[in-house]
């Protein structure tokens, strides 16, 4: 400031949105900007992606190759091949502690004020949060689609039913971003956050189709698998992927395309509106 | 100055947090193109106050326009031509300081190459060009506040909000930021600046409203609160408790109001009106009378002092309307 500050020179910003046309340009603009927020991000700070690399990788090293030997499948077919749709569906959970501290150091700094001042979308900062963290996914599952062909995982069913499948899993993973942004506008403290996600993340792989199918688990264990959220996108993907360890005799495992989709779209219709109302709250 | 032409005016605002009432009808009127100050100890209500003026919080009472415009039913018109600088520095720490100016010009909605400008030229003025590609985290707290406030100035906002912007500041990055709240008022900026130093109103502030417990409990320009508190008071202690006497009546004749004594700690002060002639002639006229003293200062009120007596005043006030 040894300047003198002059009077800036006259600049205008567009008046408020009023149309609804006009404002979904808004919003989607202003989403836009939070979203290259957001990557900027994971590039001035890599050491917290490569974290939520090694985390899977080492999923599959240990299941893979440790206990993977003495895993049976009821179906037969190999154990790897198995184990690869769930780990790209455990990733796509665990990117839940990625966007709840996000959203909660967000909150926490203040910066939000600051957005919250500004003639921007309100629904930017979450939406673009959003759309982030699944270019980040894309990211997390290019790196494991790699690391799973080098283990010997394979599509075996053409490269159409594949994107299908991976697009199963971003489904899956923009459910979960919505779960995060909630629960980083509940507790917005970045620390306590990180602490609770990953004991509540957890429990939902462990009585899951992700380690072991459900046909081997005792009866209600395997129910509540098989009714999972996580189940539902792996045993699909799995199916499209062409891997073994799909199927079963259970509704839930008849039909879990349906389930794929519409439990992702479930979770969605309960947290958006809830991660809005509390980001409103905000206001309080 | 009728409300019409004032860009803030605030009309009994109330703020409740479960049973207690965080601001509780405060009343407020700002001018154009002046700077305003709140002026309060911790808890009066400042922060709560600037955070619904605006815009980021909900209040439970009492209604507000800034810039022309109602803050809940037009809010987004306030938000085009309010800054905010908080009480923390608000930028995206990871970012670097060319990256955040860039981003909130962007938010602004200006287009790309007028926001990359605008932070060039923000980033020169505020002495940040050396340090705009390094990561917000590694600026020192007079540099983030000073980014902070540089963000706040994107559109040349005709109302800005400045919520304690100098505490944390050393006095060289103190003076400095003074100069840019001048210099912004001189170009035409309306500041409402929250402060809890009574030298910072003094030395920025047109008038000031002086708020306690969620209300205002006095305002004025520096001058008019100042005589108000009893402004600078002469003190002198005397060697001899037997020269008290002689003493309170050399500082009865410069002070503004009867002299307090107090012979426990041989201490004789007064309110004076212009500081440096009192302390000279006390000192003479000391001199002339023989007394010896053992220390002659001048003394600022401090802020409680000042509280104290703003809020005794207040309690009085009833009885003089009475009387
Ligand atoms: N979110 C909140 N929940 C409960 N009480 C609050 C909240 N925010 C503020 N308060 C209370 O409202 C009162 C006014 O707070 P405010 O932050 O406006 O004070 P201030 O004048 O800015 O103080 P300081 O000088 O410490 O910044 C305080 O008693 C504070 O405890
Ligand atoms: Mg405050």
């Amino acid at each position: 400031m040894s300047t003198a500050l002059q009077r800036p020179p006259a600049l205008t910003t567009p008046p408020p949105a009023r149309t609804p046309a006009a404002r979904l340009r808004w919003t989607a603009a202003d989403a836009w900007v939070m979203t290259k927020r957001n990557l900027a991000h994971v590039v001035r700070a890599p050491e917290e992606v490569v974290i939520y690399f090694t985390l899977p990788i080492m999923f599959v090293l240990v299941f893979g190759y440790v206990f993977g030997s003495g895993m049976a499948l009821p179906g037969g077919g190999d154990y790897r091949e198995f184990l690869l749709p769930g780990v790209f569906a455990m990733t796509m959970l665990y990117g839940l502690g990625a966007t709840a501290t996000g959203v909660a150091f967000d909150v926490d700094r203040g910066v939000v004020d600051r957005f919250r001042s500004m003639p921007m979308a309100r629904s930017a900062l979450v939406v673009g949060r959003s759309a982030a963290d699944l270019v980040r996914a894309v990211l997390e599952l290019t790196t494991l689609v790699v690391c799973g062909l080098l283990v010997g995982w394979q599509w075996r069913n053409g490269i159409g039913d594949a994107l299908a499948a991976v697009g199963l899993i971003l489904l899956l993973r923009l459910a979960i971003t919505w779960i995060g942004i909630y629960l980083g506008l509940v507790v917005p403290n970045p620390d306590t956050v990180g602490v609770i996600v990953f004991p509540a993340a957890f429990p939902l792989t462990a009585p899951s189709n992700v380690f072991v199918a459900p046909e081997l688990m005792p009866g209600w264990l395997g129910a509540v698998s098989e009714w999972n959220p996580l189940s539902s996108t792996v045993a699909t993907t799995r199916e499209l992927f062409g891997n073994p360890g799909f199927g079963g005799d259970s509704w839930a495992a008849q039909h879990s395309l349906l389930l794929a989709i519409g439990w992702p779209l479930v979770l969605m219709a309960i947290f958006v509106p809830l991660s809005i109302r509390q980001y409103q709250k905000l206001s309080r | 100055m009728t409300t019409n032409d004032a860009t803030i005016v605030a009309e009994g605002l109330r703020k409740r947090y479960g049973s207690s009432y965080a601001l509780d009808g405060l009343d407020l009127t700002v001018g154009r193109g002046v700077v305003h100050g709140l002026l309060g100890p911790n808890g009066a209500g400042k922060t709560t106050a600037v955070r619904i003026l605006a815009t980021l919080l909900s209040f439970d009472g009492g209604s507000a326009r800034v810039a022309g415009h109602d803050v809940v039913t037009e809010a987004d018109d306030v938000r085009r031509r309010i800054g905010l600088t908080g009480q923390y520095a608000a930028v995206d720490e990871t970012l670097s300081g060319r990256q955040n100016l860039v981003m909130f010009g962007r938010l602004y909605h200006l287009s790309a190459r007028q926001a990359k400008r605008r932070a060039d030229d923000l980033l020169e003025q505020f002495d940040l060009t050396a340090a705009a590609d390094r990561s917000g985290r590694t600026y020192s707290g007079g540099m983030r506040r000073r980014l902070d406030l540089a963000a706040s100035l994107i559109l040349a906002p005709e109302v800005l909000f400045l919520d304690e912007p100098t505490t944390g500041l050393d006095p060289r990055s103190r003076n400095d930021m003074w100069d840019a709240i001048r210099s912004l008022v001189a170009g035409g900026t309306t500041v409402l600046l929250t402060t809890q130093y009574l030298e910072e109103a003094d030395q920025l502030a047109g008038r000031i409203s002086v708020i306690d417990t969620g209300r205002v409990v006095a305002e004025g320009t520096a001058d008019e609160l100042k005589a108000r508190i009893g402004g600078d008071r002469i003190e002198v202690v005397v060697h001899d408790v037997a020269q008290l006497g002689a003493a309170a009546a050399v500082v009865a004749r410069v002070g503004t109001a009867e002299p307090e004594t107090d012979a426990d700690t041989r201490r004789v002060s007064a309110p004076v009106a212009d500081r440096m002639a009192a302390l000279t002639e006390v000192v003479r006229e000391l001199q002339a009378a023989g007394v010896a003293a053992e220390d002659v200062g001048l003394r600022r009120p401090t802020l409680d002092e000042a509280f104290l007596h703003l809020t005794g005043h207040q309690a009085a006030i009833p009885e003089e309307t009475a009387a």
